[in-house]
């Protein structure tokens, strides 16, 4: 093999501090609980079955075209993916028949520190109290510098509009505004999702593994990844197996913010160096042209 | 005015070219990016943020080195590169701003940042330097504007504020080239590890310096042979010194931060990627400076000119590195530019040298052109 492939690319790109989160007992749930605010999704990847009725709801509750999707899409705010085991598993539900595949729901992950939020230049991306990060599309100038910053590569465009928008999953706002939850959590049939605050969502998640150690692996893909999601995922197949982005644990607005932070300093310090290096050398070369004269 | 008839071939190959080039934007602006650009949703940046925005803000970094060189430094020699690089960074910021507005997909809203602040985002920071720089260089600009129309008055008057706007001139670029460099640190997990590193901003602002210098060199070389005016040899000297100094702290800088991530083994992978990077490198770094150590051919114009124009060249392929090649390899996606994508790049760089060519002829720009001015003279005229 020559070429870096895509795994070894985001094993080198990830280092050491990077990773899938690894349950490490109860006090790095903790941590990770206490960064928690406002509500999220836990989606249980041993319980789906890829009905897809997650994500016929979903497009019901926006209005958007009906049909599977095999991408995130401006009308595709989710979509479930099936991904073939190298080893077969027996699954939770379908038995031997599903031991082949597994299958999870994918949509934005509303990040604890959202990197798409941070990367913003107008503020059009917001990670709200209530926990979900929401687009306002009046404020956006489509630059897509929130595509470039996303670790999960979530946002999409209207390529083919004239004047495009960016589009995501926005946790069904408008439902709970209503005091209901997100379409997809209603409509499974399998509780293989679950609605509520983000800590309450770490616990259960703990708790299943906990209660199942033999099937699932010792992982909440979420609670730490990209510095924590509101999204979250607990799992009987190792997620790098299931194809899921290997993140850093550190939140990416602050890759950024050690350079943007020191820049009024620096504006500060380079203005006063330049002007006073602008005085200095006038004021010598003042001397010298009246010295010259002198000596004339 | 061009007048049709006196047109050249070039000339008019150059015309063709922005005119099919405004076509392919009416194009965007009916059925959308999706319809001339094959960037999609894994590769949202291509080729006119690579070139047009990335290298376009590189090349035009000649206007603040001189700026800093000139009325900072007070090294008086280098005067004649001064004029002709502010014009290139001026038309080059121009150029950066006509792109943006082809590119953003709202860019009736460009104004946005203006009022719609996060100074957390890397994207606000250079919203903010491309307007207030574009500004300042056009007050710049339009001192030979004013120095055209014989407006003495008007330009001693200007004189006084010329120490703070070259001064705030020389920040906003400091912050705008690094800040190029600082969109690409929020996405660890996609730029490919041989040019993703924390030292990014600084890296692009030394690149910027260099190939200000460059640009500056190669300009003022095609200029006197046009114009017909000869040139200070002893410039030249200075210059091949100048280069020399920052193109080896930047290759130690780079060759300190392979070396300390620890990434350097990835060089030796046959594939695009390392092959683009020894390009940048080798053309852009180390030959230019194994010439630079040859003194009888680097203090050449000729020689200089080469050099110089390496350099660029180097900067050009280190910009769409990043941008491009570095980007595209961790985000499972193809992208080769689109025929119209690459035409509107090219209308907007031909837009670029007609009016470029047009100013030099009608504005006092090369110094040929204007009234002697020695360093007592300007040092005076700097004043309190």
């Amino acid at each position: 093999m020559t070429a870096l492939t895509r795994r070894e690319f985001l094993q080198l790109a990830a280092a050491s501090s990077l990773g899938v989160t690894v349950l490490g007992g109860p006090v790095r749930t903790a941590s990770a609980a206490r960064r928690a605010a406002g509500v999220g999704i836990l989606i249980d990847v041993a319980r789906c079955i890829g009905c897809r009725t997650c994500e016929a709801a979903c497009k019901a509750a926006h209005g958007f075209p009906e049909g599977e999707s095999a991408d995130l899409g401006p009308q595709t705010w989710t979509y479930v993916k099936a991904v073939r085991l190298r080893t077969p598993r027996e699954h939770a539900s379908l038995g031997a028949d599903g031991a082949g595949t597994r299958s999870y729901k994918v949509q934005c992950m509303h990040c604890v520190e959202p990197a798409c939020a941070s990367a913003c230049p107008v503020g059009a991306l917001r990670k709200t109290a209530d926990g979900p990060v929401e687009y306002d599309a009046g404020r956006c100038i489509g630059c897509r510098y929130c595509m470039i910053a996303c670790p999960f590569q979530v946002p999409r465009f209207e390529w083919r509009k004239a004047l495009p928008a960016i589009s995501k999953c926005n946790m069904c706002a408008d439902r709970r505004a209503a005091g209901k939850g997100p379409a997809c959590v209603e409509a499974c049939p399998l509780e293989a999702l679950q609605f509520g605050p983000r800590d309450h969502l770490l616990a259960e998640a703990a708790r299943r593994i906990a209660a199942d150690r033999s099937r699932y692996v010792p992982a909440i893909y979420g609670a730490e990844e990209a510095g924590g999601t509101s999204v979250m995922y607990i799992s009987d197949v190792p997620f790098e197996e299931l194809g899921f982005p290997v993140v850093t644990r550190e939140p990416l607005p602050s890759y950024t913010w050690r350079v943007l932070g020191k820049l009024p300093g620096l504006v500060i310090g380079l203005g006063a160096t330049l002007t006073a290096v602008e005085a200095v050398i006038r004021k010598r070369m003042e001397m010298q042209t009246g010295e010259e004269r002198e000596d004339a | 005015m061009i007048r049709i008839g006196r047109l050249t071939p070039g000339q008019i190959l150059l015309w063709l070219l922005v005119l099919a080039g405004a076509a392919a934007a009416a194009v965007r602006f009916v059925w959308g990016l999706g319809a001339v650009t094959n960037l999609s949703d894994r590769f949202p940046w291509g080729l006119w943020i690579g070139f047009d925005v990335m290298v376009g803000v590189a090349l035009a970094a000649g206007a603040f080195t001189l700026n800093a060189t000139v009325h900072i430094f007070h090294l008086d020699r280098y005067r004649p590169l001064l004029r002709p690089s502010v014009l290139t960074g001026f038309l080059g910021y121009l150029m950066v701003i006509i792109a943006l507005l082809v590119d953003l997909g709202r860019p009736y809203r460009i104004w946005h940042p203006v009022v719609m602040w996060n100074p957390h985002s890397v994207m606000f920071e250079v919203a903010w330097c491309v307007m207030l720089y574009t500004a300042v260089l056009a007050l710049e600009f339009g001192r030979v504007i004013l120095e055209r129309l014989r407006l003495t008055v008007m330009l001693r008057i200007t004189r006084a504020a010329m120490v703070p706007l070259v001064v705030a001139a020389v920040i906003l670029s400091t912050l705008h080239q690094s800040s190029l460099g600082s969109l690409f640190l929020i996405a660890p997990g996609k730029l490919h590890p041989l040019w993703y590193t924390a030292l990014l901003p600084v890296l692009f602002f030394i690149s910027a310096v260099a190939v200000g210098l460059a640009m500056a060199t190669v300009e003022a070389v095609l200029a006197a042979r046009a114009f017909r005016h000869r040139l200070e040899l002893s410039m030249f000297a200075g210059l091949s010194r100048a280069l020399t100094i920052i193109l080896s702290i930047y290759l130690a800088l780079k060759v300190f931060d392979l070396a300390v991530r620890g990434v350097w083994p990835l060089l030796l992978r046959p594939g695009t990627e390392s092959l683009m990077f020894a390009a940048e490198i080798g053309i852009g770094v180390v030959l230019p400076l194994v010439l630079l150590s040859v003194n009888n051919f680097s203090r050449s114009p000729a020689g200089l000119t080469l050099t110089s124009a390496l350099v660029v060249v180097g900067v050009v392929v280190n910009r769409l590195n990043v941008a491009v090649t570095g980007m595209l390899a961790g985000s499972g996606a193809r992208y080769v530019p689109a025929w119209t994508e690459i035409l509107i790049t090219a209308a907007i760089v031909a837009a670029g040298i007609l009016v470029y060519r047009w100013v030099m002829e009608h504005l006092p720009i090369v110094p040929a052109h204007r009234a002697p001015e020695g360093p007592a003279a300007a040092g005076a005229a700097l004043g309190p």
